[in-house]
């Protein structure tokens, strides 16, 4: 049973994890090349189309849960076990949810990459 | 992708990997926090190396946000990953820590997953030019050569200082 609620845990933070990193990205082509813009159109408009943006504000909601889920995963199963675990399957399900939902081309070398990642975070964090 | 650019990505991977090695020194000074006495947090902010931790993870945050406004994510994240590696190498070198086999294994498969995706493009993805905003729709069209609209004299001006050299 301690099994399932360690391994529930996870899921749910890498689950929040994705959710969090493809708002924030989607977010961020929505405001545009920051340089850019800041070279064109001064810094106060980067900052006002960023704090205006409703993706940025459920990106951090996401991730905030994403974090306090950790904290209570942390108090059921070990750090080496559920942070590398969330780790890597935050890498793997980037690549998909990056792919379906930001439209990305994830062509062989980036899934390639994705799983090296995933592997060695798991490898170095375990 | 320009050099300025590649030095966004090698500060996201520093300033992750500094921030949160200075954030757990400090909060290992401190000590457990119980969640019953969450006033305690504010002392813990006092302690100067979570203070700097703080203040490296928030500019990590920042640089992490300009990279994903012109590149993709699964070209961020593998390639900021490296943050892992310079932890564990600091690890070794500076703290002089034991590093066993198994996570020079891990060394070596971050590292051969970010040469996969060196040298690749890294924006693939195009929003729809509804979704976009004018001033880039505006970029967009000054370089297919279309011509700009009629009454978006003021965005003409504005492309001419945007276009990349």
């Amino acid at each position: 049973m301690k099994h399932a609620y360690i391994w529930g845990g996870i899921l749910t933070i890498a689950f929040f994890s994705v959710v969090g990193d493809v708002l924030l990205a989607r977010a961020m082509k929505q405001v545009g090349d920051v340089h850019a813009l800041w070279r064109s159109a001064g810094l106060w408009t980067v900052v006002s189309r960023v704090a205006s943006n409703p993706n940025i504000f459920m990106g951090v909601a996401a991730m905030t849960v994403a974090f306090f889920t950790l904290l209570f995963a942390l108090s059921w199963g070990d750090l080496s076990l559920v942070a590398p675990a969330a780790a890597s399957l935050t890498f793997i399900g980037n690549a998909f949810a990056a792919k379906i939902f930001l439209h990305e081309k994830v062509d062989r070398r980036r899934w390639i990459a994705a799983v090296l990642v995933a592997a060695g975070v798991a490898l170095l964090a375990g | 992708m320009t050099f300025r650019k590649y030095l966004v990505l090698a500060g996201v991977t520093v300033f992750g990997a500094a921030g949160d090695s200075v954030l757990s020194h400090g909060m290992k000074q401190v000590g457990n926090i119980s969640i019953h006495d969450l006033p305690s947090l504010i002392f813990a902010v006092m302690n100067p190396y979570v203070a700097i931790g703080i203040l490296l993870l928030l500019t990590f945050i920042v640089l992490n946000m300009t990279a994903l406004s012109w590149a993709d994510l699964t070209y961020v994240l593998p390639a900021t990953s490296m943050g892992y590696v310079l932890l564990a190498l600091s690890a070794r070198f500076i703290l002089h820590e034991q590093v066993s086999l198994t996570r020079w294994l891990g060394i070596v498969l971050i590292s051969g997953g970010v040469g996969f995706i060196a040298g690749s493009p890294a924006l693939t993805s195009h929003l729809h030019e509804e979704e976009k905003s004018p001033l880039l729709a505006a970029k967009d069209t000054a370089r297919n050569g279309a011509p700009a609209p009629a009454h978006g004299t003021h965005a003409e001006e504005v492309v001419s200082s945007v276009v990349e050299p």
